[in-house]
């Protein structure tokens, strides 16, 4: 059996570790500061010049607007008919429009068209801004790929004709499948990829 | 006379009386197909004469002839000097390491190999973290660093019947020693966000080619890379950078990688609509790559001279961790018997294992299967078609990723055939 003096010394010990762990809880909400202190810190146009991967909610997306009409001019001028096609289809590149699924038609069965079957705009926006075209990736304005990107949704009656797009409205638009995919499971270490995967 | 056949009978002349003079005669020649014979140095003019190449960097035998070849039914390189995919010879390679030179190589649809300057190289963290960093490429050298073993393996890397060998039906994986800093030790160094979930990283060739990578995963084992195989990442595998995501399919590990961002959700980049599906099941298999064992020798395509003793050899890995057991079928799966695991047992790692068959001269089935150390056993290719069949529509493609048993069949004439119908 314990004394009175041990009880005591171990209920401060315990107390002490409570709070060493309360106070380590607070300073990891805090900024952490590095460790090792190499390489250098980015300045905010540097950023800004970097960071073309254009999230969901399109945070990313640069000032600047295109329209469909635009879009039917560069979408040849650019080169983008001589591998996709004159519509969308028959090129060497991936098809971009739309397969006839019929009225009523299940938005996966329309194919994997990057343009009506990617649940989120942004998306679109984003490939074209990062890979095309081919040979001359990077070359397109930003006012370009709004264009391009409306255009290719007027193909896919993801937007009417004669729409106009920006930073503020491709975001908005509902693609078909917004919600209608399955996101991957929470991965962690060490667990089977599917449990009870395949049998 | 070529010169070369002049060798040739000088050196047969030597050799003879070479034999003849220490009585080799009675030496029996195992098999049949050996001829009395001892080996001594050609003649002089036979030697690799020294050059100042091979004193630079030193090239393997004329008599080695292994090489890697376009996969996927599109060339490499292509008319306009573009790499598609291209698969590695499995049916030569001994040990566990893939050479550098032989290492498969894939592209998200075709690219050029980016030429870069690596001291024009840099590496962006930015995004949710409280300390953005650029990394030169000496930087990241200063940083503490790991050397570690792992496979990467393209999701498309399975076993057709018109497939004839080995680097046809299982070409599209290496294995190699990894050398550069954990991305959870950059991590740590920018301060993520608690209400980061996940990582994008990018390259800097044409197609930018970007993926959306767990935080779970990035914090655990990814690596950036610079060193491979005791020298720098070659430029097809991502020189000067390259991003390491151990036993996942082969486009999260980023090569000539420029940029990692971290954010709050699932960025839906070009590579991430590449896994895109509704059903769960198929989603669930989007990432880590199964167990999976292929036997490389005998293989398809191989000719065994005849019956008799061989060491049935192969290669054995998951994206689950550790290889803890392989076993072998000679009787088409009816029954298993243990391999040996040669070497180290690494995690998400190409293991090589072994295993003592006389073969009787009859035609067989030579099977073998991976266990891994959380208990993931790969299935016969009946297994997953049945897990893809529904009541009504007997499935004839297994989806996601591939990882069921290779089976080889061994003719009664020595020849080995794939025996997947």
């Amino acid at each position: 059996m314990r004394s009175a003096k041990q009880w005591i010394a171990l209920k401060a010990l315990r107390t002490l570790l409570l709070a060493t762990i309360l106070v380590a809880g607070v300073v990891s909400v805090k900024a952490q500061s590095p460790l090792y202190g190499v390489g250098r810190t980015p300045t905010e146009n540097e950023i800004r010049l970097w960071d073309i991967a254009i999230g969901p909610k399109g945070e990313e997306l640069p000032v600047g607007s295109g329209s469909v009409d635009m879009g039917s001019e560069l979408y040849l001028s650019k080169g983008c008919a001589g591998c996709h096609g004159t519509l969308g289809n028959g090129g060497m590149a991936p098809r971009l429009i739309k397969r006839d699924a019929g009225p009523n038609a299940d938005p996966w069965d329309y194919g994997r068209v990057l343009p009506i079957r990617s649940p989120y705009a942004t998306t679109v926006w984003d490939f074209i801004n990062r890979a095309m075209p081919l040979g001359a990736e990077g070359t397109l304005t930003a006012d370009e790929v709004y264009s391009l990107t409306a255009y290719l949704f007027f193909l896919n009656d993801v937007v009417e004709d004669g729409a106009e797009l920006n930073e503020k409205t491709l975001p908005q638009i509902q693609m078909p499948n917004r919600t209608n995919w399955t996101q991957v499971p929470d991965w962690l270490p060490g667990q089977p990829r599917l449990e009870g995967y395949p049998y | 006379m070529s010169q070369k056949k002049t060798d040739r009978r000088e050196f047969l002349k030597r050799s003879a009386a070479v034999a003849g003079a220490v009585g080799l005669g009675a030496v029996k020649p195992a098999l049949g197909q050996d001829h009395e014979h001892m080996p001594v140095a050609p003649e002089p003019g036979a030697f690799i004469r020294g050059s100042d190449e091979m004193t630079a960097y030193g090239s393997r035998s004329r008599f080695v002839d292994s090489v890697r070849i376009p996969h996927g039914g599109r060339e490499s390189p292509d008319s306009f000097g573009l790499d598609f995919h291209i698969a590695t010879p499995l049916q030569d390679s001994v040990g566990e390491i893939t050479p550098s030179s032989l290492h498969y190589m894939g592209t998200t649809r075709g690219s050029f190999v980016p030429d870069i300057d690596p001291d024009e190289h840099r590496l962006m963290i930015h995004g949710m973290v409280d300390n953005p960093i650029v990394f030169s490429m000496e930087d990241l050298k200063r940083m503490p660093s790991v050397t570690r073993k792992h496979f990467i393996e393209c999701a498309g890397n399975r076993s057709r019947s018109r497939h004839t060998t080995i680097q046809e039906t299982h070409g599209m994986t290496s294995n190699a020693e990894w050398t550069g800093v954990l991305l959870s030790t950059v991590l740590k160094e920018a301060g993520v966000h608690a209400d980061a979930d996940w990582v994008v990283a990018e390259g800097v060739e044409e197609v930018k080619g970007a993926s959306s990578i767990p935080m779970a995963k990035a914090m655990d084992d990814c690596l950036l890379c610079y060193g491979m195989n005791g020298e720098p990442v070659r430029p097809q595998q991502g020189f000067p950078l390259r991003l390491l995501a151990p036993g996942f399919e082969g486009i999260f590990n980023v090569k000539w990688l420029r940029r990692i961002k971290v954010v709050d959700e699932y960025y839906m980049t070009y590579n991430d609509f590449g896994h895109l599906t509704r059903d769960p099941v198929n989603a669930a298999l989007g990432y880590q790559i199964g167990p999976k064992s292929v036997i490389t020798y005998p293989s398809g395509g191989q000719q065994l001279p005849g019956a008799g003793f061989y060491e049935i050899g192969g290669l054995a890995w998951s994206g689950g961790g550790r290889v803890s057991r392989v076993e072998i079928s000679t009787d088409g799966g009816r029954s298993w018997k243990d391999a040996d695991i040669r070497g180290t047992a690494e995690p998400m790692a190409h293991t090589r294992f072994s295993f003592e068959w006389d073969w009787d001269g009859a035609e067989c089935e030579l099977q073998s299967r991976c266990i891994d150390e959380i208990g993931q056993i790969q299935p016969s290719r009946q297994q997953a078609l049945d897990f893809w069949s529904t009541d009504g529509e007997r499935a004839t493609f297994v989806k996601g990723q591939d990882n069921s048993i290779q089976p080889w069949r061994v003719a009664s004439d020595g020849g080995v055939h794939n025996a997947i119908s």
